[in-house]
């Protein structure tokens, strides 16, 4: 069911700065994310690009930051909006930790809290234009889920966001198991964003893989995939086809 | 000034199907557990089926965040419910709280289409069915969501219910034993898996009797 609403915030000549106040399109965008679940725990990859249009702006974005002990939150869409979901956690995890009674947030309750903030501002019409991906380990238990912008979240064994969901789920329901060691995961996670590098116009080869188990997070250094462009078809690309152009 | 138009839409629909069948002493819900959106698979393992009383239980499709949102405001209301009559709701009572509240949003409705099944105060089965803004019905069964046009005319033909404009009023309950119920839901959902593309990889069946409820899963085809 597809509808457009028209937003309409009073008289725009009286009240000028009502229309800048609700997101209409994202600026600074991201682009996918793909996590697995492993053995141990979780696995997220992401590259570190932040797209302005069709502009490749940004090439150090960390797209994957920890919350709390036990949580890992990857973002695509609108980079500002991933900020200020950040100082909410910040918030929320200060608040957590100011209760000082053993307890602390795990991956499940900051899912469901990321639902309820972005469904909240999804009835307001002034959504935060992201896509977030959430994993975690609390007591033994590996858990990963994803909200999208309109506050559709579910959880499963993988999941990925934007052409992620096109291109790399269909690898991991081919080759996931729960069972992958460590390397087997990095490696399974390397053949996704080997193919959205090949095939996502604004992925860039500079990326993170960021574990997280019972004992903590680790983001990795920012390292870069092998490609592949020597093929006969890019040596002489018209060799098929002649033509003025 | 021309008015500013969102260029996204506060809604999608994730897909999935909802059957409730209603027998003499005991009442099947079932749904997929297939969540799509657009042409994709988000997941192959999603309950659409929530308990929210001993004797009611809620299968519900349509837009996801909607429903679970849904959800939670009928779990608190029937928790209150316990606090202040000390009892938990029966299925008739819970099948008009969920009217009530998807009408109190009119005018930017929750996209749940529900069907609300259980045990009445009798013990008998009962089956209500909703659509999006909460008018509602008692039936005998019923189907919601992408794959109920392909369902529904199949369990009128199987389940003859009679008509309602008969006086005295006919019970729409259908004479089926359960284990037959159930069958009947596992084909109609092999056959909805076919042609209906948002409906498939899993199969949940709920079995309410006066004893408790039991949960079957059934495979359907993936593709």
């Amino acid at each position: 069911m597809t509808f457009t609403i028209p937003i309409d915030n009073g008289d725009a000549v009286k009240n000028a700065e009502a229309d800048s106040q609700r997101t209409l399109y994202p600026y600074v965008t991201g682009t996918s994310i793909v996590a697995i679940k492993y053995k141990d725990g979780v696995l997220m990859a992401s590259d570190m690009g932040g797209s302005y249009g069709s502009t490749l702006r940004y090439k150090n974005i960390e797209r994957v930051k920890a919350i709390g002990k036990h949580s890992l939150l990857g973002a695509s869409g609108e980079i500002s909006d991933f900020q200020e979901i950040l100082r909410y956690l910040d918030e929320l995890v200060l608040n957590d930790n100011m209760w000082d009674d053993g307890n602390s947030f795990g991956p499940k309750e900051v899912h469901n809290y990321l639902t309820r903030v972005m469904y909240n501002r999804r009835n307001k019409f002034n959504p935060l234009w992201n896509t977030l991906v959430l994993g975690g380990v609390k007591n033994g238990e590996s858990y990963l889920g994803m909200v999208s912008m309109i506050g559709v979240s579910f959880e499963d064994n993988h999941v990925a966001t934007g052409f992620g969901n096109h291109l790399a789920r269909p690898i991991l329901r081919d080759e996931w198991r729960a069972d992958l060691s460590f390397e087997e995961g990095v490696k399974l996670l390397e053949k996704c964003m080997r193919v959205l590098l090949y095939r996502d116009r604004s992925a860039i080869n500079k990326l993170q893989i960021a574990k997280i188990t019972e004992e903590g997070v680790t983001v990795s250094q920012p390292y870069s995939l092998k490609t592949f462009w020597e093929f006969q078809a890019f040596h002489n690309p018209t060799a098929g086809a002649q033509g003025s152009w | 000034m021309t008015k500013q138009h969102a260029n996204w839409s506060p809604y999608d629909n994730n897909g999935g199907t909802c059957v409730a069948i209603a027998g003499s002493d005991y009442c099947v819900i079932a749904a997929d557990t297939r969540m799509s959106t657009g042409y994709s698979i988000l997941t192959r393992d999603y309950s659409k089926i929530h308990k929210l009383a001993d004797k009611a239980v809620l299968s519900s499709s349509g837009f996801q965040a909607d429903v679970k949102a849904l959800q939670k405001v009928l779990k608190s209301r029937h928790l209150v419910y316990q606090h202040q009559h000390n009892k938990q709701m029966s299925c008739p009572a819970m099948a008009q709280l969920l009217s009530n509240t998807l009408y109190f949003k009119r005018f930017f409705p929750y996209y749940a289409f529900n069907v609300l099944g259980g045990l009445d105060e009798q013990g008998k089965g009962c089956v209500f069915t909703y659509d999006a803004v909460g008018s509602y019905e008692k039936v005998g069964y019923s189907a919601q969501g992408s794959g109920s046009t392909l369902i529904m005319p199949f369990l009128d033909n199987q389940l003859k219910s009679p008509s309602p404009l008969l006086l005295p009023a006919q019970d729409a309950i259908t004479p089926l034993s359960e284990p037959e119920a159930v069958d009947l839901v596992k084909t109609v959902f092999a056959s909805a898996t076919e042609r209906d593309i948002y409906t498939g990889d899993k199969l949940e069946i709920m079995i309410l009797k006066a004893d408790g409820i039991r949960t079957e899963v059934m495979d359907l085809r993936k593709d």
